[in-house]
């Protein structure tokens, strides 16, 4: 595992940008949902994307991991390369592009299972564990990841969906990690848990920052601003401006972002 | 029924000022639509609940005396004289003295209970007694001694059927008035049975004869049974499950889950509705046409039954699966898909588990409904007069039989008053048997389902 951790950030290093999508459109039926998006998102950090709602920063988001294919009227077209390699190259198989890109998504959703079964089900189908013992290693190394290994070790048997909406949510992010992702998207993870919960979250997503390429989806500003280091501004399917963080929301080119910035729109 | 707030609202701040006390007008009409309402909604009820009582106090009270029969015990001396006039125990010698053969030996049975119990009533000679007795009394007698052709010789005890008419009597069917004009029975034959009756020798109990014994001639209501109806029934369930259940889950998991959103599916959706709705014995005339007619299959026969029955269930399958599978949230498909489970992973480690309740109340209120239907059975010749059980599956599954329904319907056509009786116990029992089904689907219920 730390071999591999070297030769990707040899990669990345090399090639800097760990996902770069070219004039990517996504049409759902007739609505142009996504207009002609360019952007080069780099490795190791966390990259937030803000825009009202409706504005399609979603859309974006759920076309990284292919996750659109799964919607019968909706057609991407353009260009999306993960290291270098077209994710929508015929070649590619979505169900091994998922395990690459992890998810975690708006509202908490374990399985209805336990919580060890939850972590377990992604290592399990991919066949990361040779043994038992094995799958238990990489379900602790996981929660543990999710920041949650303390409060569940007890209980693995118990039911994912008894916990707590944070604690859910902490768990679903155990659940992306478990099988090894090399990048972490996230669609508004914190917009159904309190700001407790959400200040956990946020503290987890700067830790997993060391060893992922971390995509966020976010309504709140505040948020894009405490835990991401660049951030793409989305307004009606156009990607306006991408920048670094703090230039953003200092110092943002574009009006639009601005005025979204000191709230006069969305 | 008005709805006080499409009435012209007041002009002005009409409730400003008002004590909350005193109800305004508004609030009162309000509360009386909705007080109104209610007892529109427990008239309802009501009606429904009194139909329902009506109907299974009547069937109850008409169909449970079919479970209880009259029963006349007696001691038969196998008279070798006249069963075995060789004397050489030679079964197919045996076998050819007819029933007719065996009725003597009632009557020299009721010579002697007249003899020893002094019963007798005048001018009633025993074989005007033997007639208390079924004719299902000699067959019975017959069947005995061709298996134990060893006792010939012996006396042995025997609970004999009362016929059709002294049963009846002990069930307020008929009555001393009724039996002067009646050829079947006289006043005397029902004087005799009380006298049985107060001797010990004639007794009313628990009949399971009603649910394992094959169908009855129409003279001799009292021997008619359910047992090939049940087990027919039972065998056409049978072929239900193991193709409808199947068939039916996999092409609604293929239509939700699968399937592209396209004219095709759309035409395929509305025709499943459709066949939902067709009335049943169409799909008899298509089993006639189409299983016996083009296919060569034996007419009256389970599988028959069993694969008309299955394209009829069919619809209501897919459509309660399809309705339970779109209950899963997308949420746990969209979790599954994204820790990178193909569709197929998908649907069969998590959509399918949190579905399979809903789809096993579908199966199983789709067997209900089959087990209930009679139309189309009517039109592939379930409705004959079966008195054979049908053999052990498989074979048994070509074999004729009748079915629950269809002898509820065949018993009511009969001209014998005891066969009323006789279809409103086999109303009871397929009433018991769906109440069991429901039951176990409301269990398979409570006992998979699963919140997340």
């Amino acid at each position: 595992m730390e071999d591999m951790y070297h030769m990707d950030s040899a990669m990345s290093t090399q090639q800097d940008a760990k996902i770069s999508a070219r004039g990517v459109n996504v049409f759902y039926g007739d609505k142009h949902a996504i207009k002609d998006v360019s952007v080069e998102i780099a490795d190791k950090t966390v990259t937030a994307f803000i825009g009202p709602s409706g504005c399609g920063k979603s859309t974006f988001l759920r076309c990284i991991n292919r996750m659109n294919d799964t919607i019968d009227i909706a057609r991407v077209t353009g260009t999306i390369l993960i290291d270098g390699e077209d994710i929508s190259d015929p070649r590619v198989d979505p169900v091994q592009l998922r395990a690459k890109v992890g998810m975690v998504f708006q509202k908490p959703n374990p399985f209805p299972k336990s919580i060890y079964d939850n972590v377990a089900y992604g290592p399990k189908i991919h066949g990361l564990a040779r043994n038992k013992s094995d799958l238990d290693d990489i379900v602790e190394r996981a929660l543990r990841r999710g920041a949650i290994w303390d409060e569940v070790k007890d209980r693995l048997s118990e039911p994912g969906t008894g916990l707590s909406g944070g604690q859910q949510q902490r768990l679903c992010i155990a659940r992306a990690v478990a099988t090894e992702p090399e990048i972490l998207l996230m669609d508004e993870p914190c917009s159904a848990l309190d700001p407790i919960a959400t200040a956990q979250i946020e503290e987890l997503i700067d830790e997993l920052r060391q060893s992922y390429s971390v995509v966020i989806v976010t309504h709140s500003m505040q948020q894009a601003a405490r835990v991401s280091q660049k951030t793409a501004f989305f307004h009606l399917g156009n990607m306006v401006e991408y920048d670094t963080t703090d230039k953003i929301f200092t110092n943002p080119e574009d009006p639009r972002t601005e005025s979204y910035i000191s709230g006069r729109i969305g | 029924m008005t709805d006080p707030t499409t009435a012209t609202p007041v002009p002005g701040n009409g409730h400003r000022g008002t004590s909350l006390l005193i109800k305004d007008n508004r609030t009162r009409r309000r509360n009386a639509a909705e007080r109104r309402f209610r007892i529109y909604g427990i008239i309802a009820i009501s009606i429904a609940m009194l139909a329902l009582a009506g109907l299974l106090s009547s069937v109850l009270i008409n169909g449970s005396s079919a479970f209880r029969q009259t029963f006349i015990t007696m001691d038969i001396y196998l008279d070798p004289a006249k069963l075995d006039k060789n004397g050489n125990r030679n079964i197919e010698e045996i076998a050819k003295v007819s029933t007719f053969g065996y009725a003597p030996l009632i009557r020299s049975a009721f010579e002697k209970v007249f003899e020893e119990d002094n019963i007798g009533v005048a001018g009633l000679t025993p074989k005007d007694a033997a007639e208390l007795i079924s004719p299902e009394g000699a067959a019975q007698l017959r069947r005995y001694v061709l298996a134990h052709p060893g006792q010939i010789g012996e006396n042995v005890t025997f609970s004999f059927l009362a016929g059709g008419r002294i049963d009846g009597y002990y069930k307020g069917r008929v009555t001393m008035a009724s039996a002067k004009l009646d050829s079947n029975v006289s006043p005397a034959q029902l004087e005799l049975a009380d006298q049985l009756k107060e001797a010990g020798v004639l007794r009313t109990k628990f009949n399971w004869g009603f649910l394992t014994n094959a169908d009855a001639s129409e003279n001799r209501p009292e021997a008619a049974g359910l047992g090939v109806a049940i087990l027919g029934s039972l065998y056409m369930m049978m072929v239900v499950l193991v193709l409808a259940l199947p068939i039916g889950v996999a092409a609604s998991i293929y239509l939700e889950e699968f399937a592209p959103r396209n004219r095709w599916t759309d035409i395929i959706e509305v025709n499943i509705a459709n066949l939902a709705a067709v009335p049943s014995i169409v799909f008899g005339i298509l089993g006639l046409a189409i299983f016996i007619n083009f296919a060569g299959l034996p007419k009256s026969a389970p599988i028959v039954g069993g694969l008309v029955l299955t394209l009829m269930t069919l619809p209501t399958i897919i459509i309660a699966t399809r309705a339970s599978l779109k209950a899963v949230p997308p949420s746990i498909r969209s979790a599954a898909l994204g820790v990178g489970a193909s569709r197929m992973q998908t649907v069969f480690h998590h959509v399918l588990p949190l579905a399979l309740p809903g789809i096993l109340t579908g199966a199983i209120i789709g067997l209900a409904q089959a087990l209930g239907e009679t139309a189309p059975l009517l039109l592939i010749g379930m409705v004959a007069f079966v008195r054979e059980f049908p053999a052990a599956p498989p074979e048994g599954l070509f074999d004729p039989a009748s079915a629950l329904p269809v002898q509820i319907y065949n018993w009511t056509q009969r001209a014998d008053p005891a066969f009323v009786e006789r279809a409103q116990g086999a109303i009871i029992t397929l009433l018991v048997f769906l109440l069991i089904m429901n039951t176990v689907a409301i269990i398979l219920r409570r006992r998979f389902e699963r919140r997340w």
